[in-house]
Formats: structure tokens, sequence, C-alpha cells
């Protein structure tokens, strides 16, 4: 019972903070560190479905969320017409092409016995594959850039409801983790973490450089939404009314009224994740699992296929990272390639599973919320302290100055901080598996 | 003369910015490696301990140019780069004294280390962008090059320049010399060997007397010389920019595994070998083939594989096929 009520009062204490931001600053500050605490509980319980439960260590986060975010694209955006007509044959044609090749070179492998011939024929089908690959490639690549570059110059998206991008961001995220599972998950846990980590650079150098997928660096702006927009809202004479019977002023209450609707939709999205991984948690599957990451050895002689199951929960919680990352999209409305950095993607994330207490699922959506919460507070507080701080020091001084600009990079400081503290005082987390 | 021109156009573009590159490679895997040997366990904080020793090269690098001091021809940078590996060295000696010595003492599993990697991690990348900013930092002065192209071309006539960077050639000398003392220390003095005979059987080294906590400590002062001396050198080669030495952990490791992790030799191979491959694979031939293919065979495409931008997925396909192939690295590392 003890267990509920620290839950409990760790959660209320993630309610009063979010609700002091609200009074203290503003309800629009305190909606959007909400919904990117919902967004960020879903990734860190992503990550504890495979860490807490099956102890696999996953530095790739990042890469699965931009997989999501690449999904919003591909589904909500109107399809470009002429880019298809210059060049979406070819580049459909080119990666099939790839995939035969892959496909064809596995087989080889395969089929042949071990040896210098199988090398060669490898060797030699790869190459062909790779000339003929290209040689499609790269003439539609060029066709389709040149449609319109300042505001297409990509393929576009397949124009559908952008909600649906969330499951497909999932899917997309998966299948990625399926193929890096296949590949390096019989590895050593340090192994896979390099893996990971290099794939999901990869991820981000894709999405930086194939403009005819994600239109690159030049970002794809106003991805549509599946709440209303603000201005609409402000032209409908029905809100207004009811926003100034309620007593506030039309602006504030359409961006709230906007942060609200995704707010809810989040809420749904996350309340169903942590039902599944409540279910499974408790489940013989879940309980497999842990038995696994206790004691591989043990397991596997009870006759358990480890590397399926590892593989299995690896896709699964990857997923689950695809679907907040599409949600995240959708969110901001917008893709911006270059924003994707690991320490915020990943590291943060982990921080959020240990602090929260891995291999407790209400532990991870703890830790989503209370270290979002602090990375975007922890900025205007640095901001008070070090002002209190540099008060005896002279107005312009070099110091001063120097040590106020510095001020932004407080974040990185606290979150190693926290993390160290948590994992030497509390090593099972906030919330300890039970 | 086509031939030479060729040669000269794939030393200038390939051969001289790889060496370059693996050395500075090889170094920072060699601080991997030996922190895997003897903590075994993987750094995650290793680029930004890079970092912070190069942030503090440059700090005292500018002092002296204020001061006036400089070494004519040879970057500033040399004469600061001992008060930089004393920085890195009281820094990681700190670390070890508050967080890793108390995970070491209850013998943790080390995939927990490299968590604690991870938190020692985000405070480094916060001090180094606490104390010199995220941005862009030039420290590099002296002569740019031991030999221009211009000068190269007026000296032997070919239509190819050779050019050669101070900085490259001072990092290849550097990681010479670094190597040669690193070896000469892990296999002629008395502090190298307990070394060794720790990384390789903990108990019957404890059991010979050695002292662990005297071994860690020396591991700490060589790794932070390394990753001072590789973080520096890569800054006068390229740009010191906190966030690249957070990309390099990906070579480096890449390095680290490929060369066989726990192996110093293994290191510098992994080092050259991702540093030559991701060079190769992402340089346009076309100016070297052209000079090669007789006329109707000149190519029209630039005959590159990969933008340079996928650098990073050069790495990373090296690391897999040697996984899959030699899962203990080519020179056999440790698989714990």
């Amino acid at each position: 019972m003890s267990d509920m009520t620290r839950t409990l009062g760790m959660f209320a204490l993630v309610a009063v903070l979010i609700l002091g931001t609200g009074f203290l600053q503003s309800w629009n500050s305190a909606l959007l560190i909400l919904n990117m605490g919902l967004v960020s509980a879903i990734m860190a319980l992503g990550v504890n479905l495979q860490w807490g439960f099956a102890g696999l260590f996953n530095v790739g986060v990042m890469g699965f969320v931009a997989l999501g975010g690449l999904a919003t694209v591909i589904i909500s955006m109107p399809p470009v017409r002429e880019a298809w007509a210059a060049g979406g044959t070819g580049v459909m044609a080119a990666l099939a092409v790839g995939a035969v090749t892959l496909a064809a070179a596995v087989w080889v492998t395969r089929k042949m016995p071990k040896g210098r011939a199988r090398a060669l024929a490898m060797l030699a089908v790869l190459i062909v594959g790779f000339v003929i690959y290209r040689a499609l490639f790269d003439p539609s690549v060029d066709a389709i850039e040149k449609v319109d570059p300042a505001l297409t110059g990509y393929l576009g998206g397949l124009g559908l409801p952008v909600v649906l991008a969330w499951p497909v961001g999932g899917l997309l995220a998966a299948g990625a983790a399926w193929v890096i599972g296949k590949t390096a998950l019989g590895l050593r846990s340090d192994y896979l973490a390099i893996a990971t980590l290099g794939i999901s650079e990869i991820i981000i150098a894709i999405l930086k450089n194939e403009d005819w997928l994600s239109r690159g660096v030049k970002n794809v702006i106003g991805l549509p939404r599946p709440v209303p927009y603000e201005i609409d809202l402000q032209n409908d004479p029905g809100f207004v009314a009811r926003a100034e019977g309620l007593g506030i002023d039309p602006t504030t209450a359409s961006t709230l009224y906007v942060k609200l609707g995704y707010g809810i939709m989040f809420t749904v999205v996350l309340v169903i994740i942590l039902v599944l991984a409540q279910l499974a948690l408790k489940s013989p599957w879940g309980r497999m699992m842990r038995a696994i990451r206790d004691n591989e050895v043990a397991a596997r002689a009870m006759g358990k296929d480890v590397t399926a199951r590892h593989l299995q929960i690896f896709v699964l919680g990857s997923a689950v990272c695809g679907v907040a990352g599409a949600m995240m999209t959708t969110l901001d409305g917008q893709l911006t390639p270059s924003s994707y950095q690991p320490l915020r993607y990943t590291f943060l994330i982990w921080v959020m599973v240990i602090v929260g207490g891995s291999g407790n699922n209400f532990g991870a959506v703890l830790g989503g919320f209370l270290i979002w919460f602090l990375w975007v507070q922890v900025e205007p507080i640095g901001q008070l302290v070090m002002n209190i701080a540099t008060a005896g020091l002279a107005d312009g001084s070099a110091l001063k100055v120097h040590l106020l600009e510095s001020v932004a990079h407080m974040r990185l400081l606290t979150m190693g901080v926290i993390l160290l503290l948590v994992l030497r005082f509390s090593p099972r987390g906030l919330l300890p598996e039970r | 003369m086509e031939f030479l021109n060729a040669f000269v156009a794939l030393s200038n573009f390939v051969l001289v910015p790889a060496i370059a590159y693996g050395s500075q490679l090889a170094l920072g895997a060699l601080g991997v490696t030996l922190i895997y040997g003897i903590l075994r366990f993987s750094n995650f904080a290793h680029g930004d301990t890079m970092a912070f020793g190069a942030m503090c090269t440059i700090l005292v690098t500018w002092l002296l140019q204020g001061w006036g001091v400089s070494l004519g021809p040879l970057p500033t940078a040399l004469l600061a780069l001992p008060f930089g590996i004393l920085g890195a060295a009281a820094l990681v000696l700190v670390t070890d004294r508050a967080v890793y010595r108390f995970y070491r003492a209850q013998k943790v599993k080390p995939v927990i280390l490299v968590i604690v990697s991870m938190g020692v991690m985000f405070i480094y990348n916060g001090l180094t962008r606490f104390i010199i900013g995220p941005d862009d930092q030039r420290f590099a002065d002296g002569e740019r090059f031991i030999i221009s192209a211009r000068d190269f071309k007026s000296m032997t006539g070919l239509d190819e320049g050779l050019a050669i960077k101070t900085s490259q050639g001072i990092t290849v000398i550097t990681a010479v010399i670094t190597v040669a003392l690193l070896f000469w220390f892990l296999n002629r003095t008395r502090t190298g060997k307990s070394m060794r005979a720790y990384s390789d059987n903990e108990d019957l080294a404890l059991l010979s007397g050695i002292n662990p906590e005297r071994v860690v400590m020396y591991t700490w002062l060589i790794v932070a010389a390394l990753a001072t001396i590789a973080g520096t050198l890569y800054g006068l080669d390229k740009s010191f920019k906190p966030f690249t030495y957070f990309q390099l952990l990906l070579p480096i490791f890449a390095a680290a595994i490929v060369g066989g992790l726990g192996s110093p030799l293994g290191a510098i191979a992994g080092g050259f070998v991702i540093a030559f491959s991701e060079v190769t694979i992402t340089y346009a031939w076309k100016k070297v083939v052209t000079y090669l293919m007789p006329e109707a065979l000149e190519p029209d495409g630039l005959l590159q594989l990969l933008g340079t931008d996928y650098k990073f997925a050069v790495s990373f396909v090296i690391l897999v096929i040697v996984l899959l192939f030699r899962p203990t690295g080519l020179f056999k590392g440790k698989s714990v």
C-alpha cells in the first residue's frame, strides 16, 4: 500500500508543479509543459519496455523518434503531383532495386557454401545492384528536387488525416528496429549501445540529406493539425462569445483550447499505452521478460528463446518511441531534421527512465513529466539564481556578462547532476520496481 | 605523368587527411580501450573529456597569445598542451573520486557504469559549454602549411598540388610520439606492467599485491592525457566546437571495437581503418580516375559513393561487418 501512496504522492507533486507554473507564469506554458510531458512520458515508456523489462541498452531513441516525425510528413502532407510525375516512379524503382539487391545478397550468403566464391558472388551482386540503383536514383532525385525547390522539391505525403501518422510512425520505427535487432541483438550490451547510437545518427543523416523525402534541412512546415487553428477560433463568433462568457479574452482562450485539445488526445494515447504496458508487465510474458533480464542463462536453460524475445521487445519499445515521435512532430507542426540532438532525444529520455524508476511503468511516466518540467524550468530558475549570485559584481563586467549568458547551458549540467544523485542515493529510481 | 598526377591528387585529398584523422581517432580510441581494459566499462563521457581537455588547452593558448608567447611557425597550442592535460587530469580524478569509486567498491554491473558515464557526459558537456560556450573557437596560429599546393606545383611541375597543413604534420608526429611513450610505459615500467596485469586478470593481480586504486589512478591520468592530445589535435586540424566532440564518440567507439576493445594495438589499427574508409567512401573519385583512364572512358559523374554527411554510416557499417564476422575485433579484444 505504501507503494501506492508513494506513486500518488509523486504524481501529486508533478501536478502541483505544473499547476504552479499555470498560476505563477501562464497557463499557456503550463499546458506546453504538460503536452511535451505527455509525449516524453510515452517515449520513457518505450525505453522502459526495453531497458526496464528486458535490460536492453538502446541509445538510439532519437532515430526512432525521428522516424515517427517522418511518418507525420509522409502521411499528412498533400502529395506533390509534379514531383511524382518528374521522378516518383524512378525513385520507387531505384528503392525496389536496392531492396532486391539486398535480398539477393542475403540469399547468396544463405545458399552458397562458405568460401571465396561466396564472398565474390555477394560482392558482385552488391556492386551491380548499387550501380543500377544509383543510375535510376540520381536523375529522378534531381528531377524531384527541381520542382519548385523553395516550396516543395520533395514527393510530399499521402494527404491522409494526421492522426493516422501516429500508428504509422510506430510501424516505421518498428520496421527499423527489426532490421537493427536482427543484426545487433545477439551482441553484448555495449555493442548494442554503439550500434543503436550509430543507427540513430544515420537516420538523422538521411532525414537531413534526402531532400526528395523530407526536404532535408529546408524543413517541412505547416503540417496539418488534428485540432482547429487559433485564428479560425478567433473568427468564430460562437467561440468568442463562449470565451467571453468564461471571462477569458478570445486570443488566450483560442491558444488554450488548441493546447487542451492536444493534451486530451495525448492523454488518451498515453493511457492506452500505459494500460497495455501494465498488462504486459503483469502477464506471464512480462514475468518471462524479467526472468530473462535477471538471469539470461537460467532463462535459456528453461527453454526460453532469449534472442527472439529480445527482438520482440526491442521492436515493441522502438514502436512506442516512434508513436511518441509522430505525436511530437504533430504538436510542433513541422519537421526540422537539424533539431534532433542525441543529448535531448536519447540521453534525456534515459535520464527520465532512470530517475523515474526503471522496470516500473508509472516510474517511467513520472520521470517523463518530472524531468521534462525541470528541463524547461531550469533555465528561468538558473537565471534567477545567477542574477542573485552576480548581484555583487559590477554591471557590464566581463565575468558577469559571461555568467549570465552561460545560464542557458545550466540544463545539461543539472540533468547530469540529477542522474548521478539518483543513481547514487536511490539507484532504483523514485518509484522502484516492485 | 598522368599516374603521378593521380597519385598526388589521391594523396592530397585522401591519404594525408585520412592519416591525420586516423591518428586523432586512434588516440581517442586508445583512451576508450584503456578505460575498458582497466575499469571495464564503455566510457560515454570520453568525447566530452576530449572537449574539456581541448578547452583547457585553448584557454591557456589564449593566455599565452595574450602575453605574446609563441612557438614561431608551430601553433602555440603545443606549449599549452601540458596545462590542458593537467586540467583534464584534475577533472577526471575528481570525477573518479566523487562518482566512479563508489560503484567500483560495490562491484556493480558494467552497464550501470555506462549509465553513470552518461550522467558524467551531461556534466562535462554542460561544463564545457558553460565555460567556453557552444560556438566554434579558433586557436590555431603559426604557419598554416608545411607545403602549400602552389609551392608543390612549382617545385615538381605537376598539374596537381599537394598541400600538407602544419596541423596535419603535427598531428602525425605527436601521435607517433604519444603512442611510442604509451607503449614504452605499458611494456617497460613497473606501473605499466601492473596495469596490464590488472587488465588481464584482476583477481590474480590483486593477489600479487597490486594496488587497484593506484592502477585506476594511473589509467585516468593516461586517459586524460590521451583525450586532451586527441582533442587538441582535432581542434587544430578542424575547429573546436563542443558538439563535434560529442559526435566523435561514434567513430572512436567504432575504432576501439573494430580493433578489439581492451587492445591498445587494436585501437590504433581501428582508428586508421575507420578513418580511411570514411574518407575514401565519401571522396569524389572523378579527378583521380580521370587521370588514370584513357580519355574515352572518362567518367561523367563525381564517382562519389556516399555524400560526406553519411560518414557516420561508414563507421557504422564497418563496425557491423567486423562484429558479425569477428566479434572480438581485429586484434583479439575482451569479450566480457
